[in-house]
């Protein structure tokens, strides 16, 4: 009976996993394949990987992509760290509700509403102040950090509130002052968090699409929006071979971070 | 040892804006006067300072901008009416020569939504699509989540990366690659040929399946993690106790186990739900011309049509009807939290 149930999840197990993985793996070898046609095996080739790299309105978008993720990840980074502070140590104040409301909501509002949103606030901002004068790197950043930074801040605040204030307080007690308390003490204990959350927002920014086309203008297209137009053509296998790039890159991340964790908790249970 | 409490009637400093009860007076007093009168607690920065505002201000006052305002906007351009112009809709308060300001509030896009039966199509199909994928990702999901949740200790953590990977490459590929499974030549249908269980092609590219299949892939991991989060913390001597006193463990589960992690049931569901009435990016690749979502409207009316002030209304529209979902989550992420802190004391 135990072991009938067992196998009966196994098989789910299986299944699920078979489901998430078999359309990345389909990506990877057909990024291989002479022929154009994704779906027929021609031999085995390399030459996509040549055209991507030859690709220069691609290797642009990814240059512009980068930079976007960059500076929204390190800004998504300071920004939900605030967030996170006063929602994990702020307690009760007025205005709380709204706080709350204005940090969680990003997380579940459908792109397309923030990114127009977003958009006829910046056309009505530059009517009124002239500013921003052109829409590109700017607004997608700034569109970027807007939503980015509600994830860091979960991620942020729920490292914040398992910490044990205690030694907060000690320092505290001793005499520091609280920006120092904040960077010697609260900001090495959260660092696992801030990289982790450093890392979700590289990849949000790198991921959107929506967001991006809408407040984009003529002249700056990040690497989604570059993709999208070639997917709508139809199939093509540098874009396959761009999938097995980004894949390979993100496996060997996950792999050093994991890598990385295993050493910290090893090291924290010998101490 | 706590730090010295500040008396709640702690004075307000007097806020910089004019003193005098004026409606931008009560706006500046509540921005900047409500990080003074607060319970303090471990990095709280012991006696009310303007580093604490600060704090509070630089997130708050950029999320005001940047998330909060747009909204007020978009309002305020959904009663308005195209034009081709720059911008292209028409002002909602004009001056007159003589000084006499005139509001004029069109309600025609708003008349034409609820008229024109496209739209009410495209919020009729989102929804039922979007209910159909959180079941389908319910159902795929909590075995998961479970297994992982029962896997020996050793093999948590490979197994949870495994369900977060995906989630790190791109959104957009991953949908992408379903094209090449779900085409009528593609992987699927040419291995469903090659064993000889279909002669020819089944049409699956292009219609309310292929766009299931797309949500469901996408959204699986949102499921998942909040999934594990409850299952893992569960107490499993409830389950031996049921045991001892005979329970059988089918009904152990439906009667604990199911109860018990219905606060990760309804996160998951709700991060899978919401957003998927608004996605764009799956109905318009896989999903075929007659395959109607709200999201897929809007970027039509705005991108195709240029008309701002229909696509204002539909997003408005759409947030009403996602404002029911979205503060029930939120309701349930609060108590969630406030339930945690008291576990930890």
């Amino acid at each position: 009976m135990r072991r009938w149930r067992s196998s009966l999840l196994f098989t789910f197990m299986a299944f699920g996993y078979a489901f998430l993985y078999v359309p990345i793996f389909s990506l990877i070898v057909y990024s291989f394949n002479e022929s154009r046609l994704v779906t027929v095996w021609a031999g085995f080739s390399t030459k996509w990987y040549g055209e991507l790299l030859n690709n220069d309105q691609i290797l642009s978008a990814a240059g512009l992509s980068l930079r976007i993720a960059v500076l929204n990840a390190t800004g998504a980074v300071v920004l939900g760290t605030l967030a996170g502070l006063v929602l994990a140590r702020f307690g009760r104040f007025r205005g709380r509700t709204a706080f709350t409301t204005l940090i969680t909501a990003p997380l579940v509002m459908p792109e397309v509403i923030i990114g127009l949103s977003l958009l006829l606030m910046f056309v009505a901002m530059q009517n009124v102040i002239g500013w921003p004068d052109a829409r590109g790197m700017t607004t997608i950043t700034i569109a970027h950090l807007t939503f980015s930074t509600a994830y860091v801040t979960v991620v942020i605040q729920s490292r914040l509130s398992q910490m044990d204030v205690s030694i907060e307080e000690a320092a505290l007690d001793l005499g520091a002052r609280p920006a120092k308390v904040f960077f010697v003490i609260t900001v090495p204990v959260i660092a696992p968090a801030l990289v982790a959350g450093w890392l979700l927002a590289f990849t949000l920014s790198l991921d959107d699409l929506v967001i991006a086309s809408f407040v984009s203008g003529p002249g700056a297209s990040t690497l989604p929006m570059v993709v999208y137009s070639s997917v709508r053509l139809g199939v093509s296998p540098q874009i396959n071979a761009l999938a097995t790039i980004i894949v390979c890159i993100v496996t060997v991340a996950i792999l050093i971070a994991g890598f990385l964790m295993h050493r910290q908790e090893k090291q924290r249970l010998r101490l | 040892m706590m730090p010295p409490p500040v008396p709640s009637s702690a004075p307000l400093s007097p806020p910089p804006g004019p003193s005098s009860p004026t409606l931008l007076g009560y706006l500046w007093r509540w921005l900047l006067g409500f990080p003074f009168v607060v319970r303090v607690r471990g990095l709280a920065m012991g006696t009310v300072s303007w580093g604490r505002a600060m704090v509070t201000a630089v997130p708050f006052l950029w999320l005001l901008l940047f998330f909060g305002l747009p909204f007020l906007v978009v309002l305020k351009i959904s009663f308005s009416q195209a034009v081709i112009a720059q911008p292209p809709y028409t002002p909602l308060v004009e001056w007159l020569d003589d000084g006499v300001m005139t509001l004029r509030l069109s309600f025609q896009n708003y008349l034409l939504l609820a008229q024109d039966s496209l739209y009410w199509m495209a919020y009729f199909n989102s929804i039922r699509i979007a209910l159909i994928a959180t079941v389908c990702c319910l159902l795929i999901g909590y075995p998961m989540a479970y297994g992982i949740a029962k896997a020996k200790p050793a093999f948590r953590v490979p197994l949870l990366m495994l369900i977060i990977l995906p989630f790190w490459t791109s959104f957009l590929i991953r949908v992408y690659a379903w094209i090449g499974i779900l085409k009528n030549n593609g992987l699927l249908n040419n291995l469903l040929i090659g064993l000889g269980l279909i002669d020819e092609p089944i049409n699956m590219m292009h219609t309310d399946f292929s766009v299931l299949v797309g949500i469901v892939y996408s959204y699986l991991p949102f499921m998942v993690l909040p999934l594990y989060a409850t299952l893992s913390r569960m107490d499993d001597s409830l389950l031996e106790a049921a045991a001892d006193l005979g329970c059988r463990p089918g009904k152990a589960f439906l009667t604990i186990t199911l109860p018990l992690s219905m606060p990760g049931v309804i996160a998951g569901s709700m991060l899978v739900f919401i957003p998927t009435v608004g996605e764009f990016v799956i109905p318009d690749l896989l999903g075929g011309p007659d395959t109607l979502m709200i999201g897929k409207v809007l970027w039509t009316e705005f991108f195709s049509n240029k008309d701002w002030p229909v696509a204002s209304a539909v997003a408005v529209a759409t947030l009403l009807l996602l404002v029911v979902p979205i503060v029930y989550f939120q309701k349930v992420q609060e108590e969630g939290a406030k339930r945690a802190e008291e576990a930890r004391k």
